[in-house]
């Protein structure tokens, strides 16, 4: 076993150690704490437990990788993943904490109607499920490489222990480990950071001074055959740029898993100020990763310029073994570098080995490497956690507990949520080991849906009161029907062919068509039919309000912090 | 003055409530123009003609792009939070227990 397998064997044991025993800890046996953790959840933590819940592998493991390839136009993701809590904290987190409910599902089967849900229902399981095999495969990636072990053997790990905790833990026992993934992640990705900061430019704020090397590396990119670094649209035109990032940002606001955590706060007020810390933890990572790949891009591209073969780093060698980086076959000496393999460059480097690598091509000691595995695998197993409780509430309780056996108590719910956890996990393993496209086109796929269906109607349910259930089933459907059939038409899913973007919307783009379009139906079909009942105009107006009603002097009113929420109303 | 407003004589329910939220309404609307402005305008729409001003070797539209836009964005959150604890208290809406802590 070389060092660098023994430093990330022992941080990976020494960290899942620590989330399983938290999840032990905070085991619980009652639904509704199952599922959302209602009390005893302090804002900060919530915060960095949406942070950790957000951030999966494609933030920790991929993005800096992608923006040091894509340069400029990499800054869709750096806005597109931050800028949808904006919309969160501003249009749905605080008003869907005040219906206080377990599902997104829930919020729109009482908004709308009881088809609606189901629609949603289904939505909110494929949406989260093509996101965890998402991260299998990444939690894969870093076990295969680090451990010595196939894919297979990695993807299996990986699940073992987020189903294992995901199933004893519940919603508090995944609060509190995120917590402590967060806290993995966030030093594992800025040590390796500061640290190559601070050996290229002397300043060790990666954030400042990845600008000082910007010239740098447009000089010597350009030399090797790549894009200028900071050129606006070189390979994206600006069109697509915008419907990207808005896509990804609606997408941000309406995934399921990021919104039930705002159900997790005590009141309203924290429902906002949570989006405040979980923005803040994110951002921490989110404005250190373009440094991250510009560093990294320029010690790759010095350590390889014009380096025969036989004399190239040890990195290489090692990364070669798991098939992701490839020198071409006559190559002497390395003189061009691409991220796609159809450019025939001398030496081809699949991105997202990047950030992982980044330690071992900047030089640094084994320890390090072993700590950015264990953040990757943090990353991975806090995500695919979130989206499984995602999956098994709304089959329990939107499928099994509201259409199919209505008598079901408690413990007959949280077992048909464990076993919906457990088909999920068993899928996803599949899934990941044979993924169905890749794994970034997997990730577009689930935020253009998030963006075309849930979006729209939510923010409709909540600001606009004349939005009726016919209108909301009309804009869901004629969003997907716009959004899916064009993603199909462009990627290579399930074996179907790829076809050239019509004018330049790429695939990740069409969810911002797909939600306009659901807005616009919902708008005019509601137009046309009737208002809905007086008692949901009522819920409407009644969600608008922290407090049921206001307080004159000194009186209380029972109704105010509406803490009750789940008991009432959903049995 | 908008405390005197649901006193003893209130006027029909709907009207601190209609006010309550349209200043929330307004509050939103101008925080969402900035998100948009600095988000889209400064980092896409506009990214090329900024890109010709240079700040501690960062062309502006590429910093906008990749790191302005974020802090930014963080900070309208906060806003946006603060201001509207001060209006639910202003309007008698925030959540408190019995002895009228917040929650």
């Amino acid at each position: 076993m070389s060092e660098i397998q023994l430093w990330t064997t022992i941080f990976i044991v020494l960290s899942f150690g620590v989330y399983i025993y938290i999840a032990w800890r905070s085991r619980v046996s009652e639904t509704e704490s199952f599922y959302v953790a209602r009390h005893g959840v302090p804002t900060v933590a919530n915060g960095a437990a949406i942070a950790a819940d957000w951030m999966s592998a494609a933030s920790f493991i991929s993005m800096a990788g992608l923006i040091a390839f894509l340069g400029s136009d990499g800054s869709v993701f750096l806005m597109g993943w931050t800028g949808g809590y904006v919309l969160l904290a501003m249009l749905l987190a605080p008003y869907l904490r005040k219906w206080g409910k377990y599902t997104v599902p829930e919020f729109v089967g009482e908004r709308y109607s009881e088809g609606v849900r189901t629609l949603a229902a289904a939505a909110a399981i494929i949406i989260s499920f093509t996101y965890v095999v998402g991260q299998m495969n990444g939690g894969g990636i870093v076990f295969s490489r680090f451990l010595g072990i196939g894919l297979t053997g990695g993807v299996l790990i990986a699940a073992g222990v987020i189903f294992l905790y995901a199933v004893l833990g519940g919603m508090k026992g995944i609060t509190w480990t995120q917590v402590a993934q967060y806290t993995v992640l966030i030093i594992a990705y800025l040590i390796p950071a500061v640290a190559v900061a601070q050996q290229v430019t002397g300043l060790p704020i990666p954030q400042v001074s990845f600008g000082t090397i910007l010239d740098e590396l447009n000089a010597i990119g350009t030399q090797m055959g790549l894009e200028q670094y900071t050129e606006a649209f070189a390979q994206q035109p600006m069109i697509d740029a915008f419907l990207v990032t808005m896509a990804l940002m609606i997408g941000t606001a309406g995934l399921p898993h990021v919104i039930i955590r705002f159900y997790t706060t005590r009141t309203v007020r924290g429902s906002r100020h949570s989006a405040f810390w979980a923005l803040l933890f994110i951002s921490i990572l989110y404005t250190t990763a373009p440094a991250v790949g510009a560093f990294t891009k320029l010690n790759l591209l010095e350590g390889i310029n014009g380096t025969p073969v036989n004399q190239l780093p040890t990195w290489i060698e090692n990364w070669a073994r798991t098939g992701l980086v490839s020198i071409s076959q006559d190559t002497e000496t390395i003189n061009s570098v691409s991220d796609d393999p159809a450019d025939k460059a001398d030496m081809t480097i699949n991105t997202d080995i990047l950030v992982l690598a980044s330690p071992e091509i900047a030089g640094l000691p084994a320890p390090i490497i072993g700590l950015v595995a264990a953040g990757g695998m943090a990353a991975a197993l806090s995500t695919a956690a979130g989206l499984l409780l995602v999956i098994s509430s709304s089959v329990s309780h939107d499928f099994y507990f509201r259409r199919i056996r209505k008598t079901a108590d408690d413990n007959e719910r949280l077992l048909v949520g464990r076993i919906a956890m457990g088909l999920a996990v068993v899928v996803a393993i599949v899934a990941g080991i044979n993924p169905p496209a890749f794994v970034a086109e997997v990730v577009a796929f689930a935020f253009g849906l998030a963006a075309c269906s849930f979006f729209p109607i939510l923010v409709l349910g909540i600001f606009w009161k004349r939005c009726n259930a016919k209108g909301a089933a009309a804009g869901m459907v004629a969003g997907l029907a716009v959004t899916i059939p064009y993603m199909i038409y462009t990627l290579e899913v399930f074996g179907t062919a790829e076809n050239e973007p019509i004018l330049d919307v790429s695939p990740e783009g069409i969810g911002t068509i797909g939600a306009v379009v659901n807005f616009i139906v919902a708008i005019i079909v509601s137009k046309l039919t009737s208002h809905p009942p007086k008692h949901i105009e009522e819920m409407v107006e009644n969600i608008r309000y922290p407090a049921a009603t206001p307080r004159a002097g000194t009186r209380t009113t029972p109704g105010s912090g509406s803490a009750g929420g789940p008991e009432e109303g959903t049995s | 003055m908008t405390h005197s407003k649901h006193g003893e004589h209130s006027p029909p329910e709907g009207d601190w409530r209609r006010e309550y939220w349209r200043k929330n309404l307004r509050l939103m609307v101008i925080l969402l123009s900035i998100w948009f402005i600095v988000s889209f305008g400064c980092g896409i729409l506009f990214v090329e003609q900024l890109n010709k001003i240079e700040i501690a070797g960062f062309p502006l539209g590429f910093w906008f792009a990749q790191q302005g836009a974020i802090y930014t964005f963080l900070v309208l959150i906060l806003i946006y939070a603060v201001r509207m604890d001060r209006l639910d208290d202003e309007y008698g809406v925030s959540e408190r227990d019995g002895d009228g802590e917040r929650l």
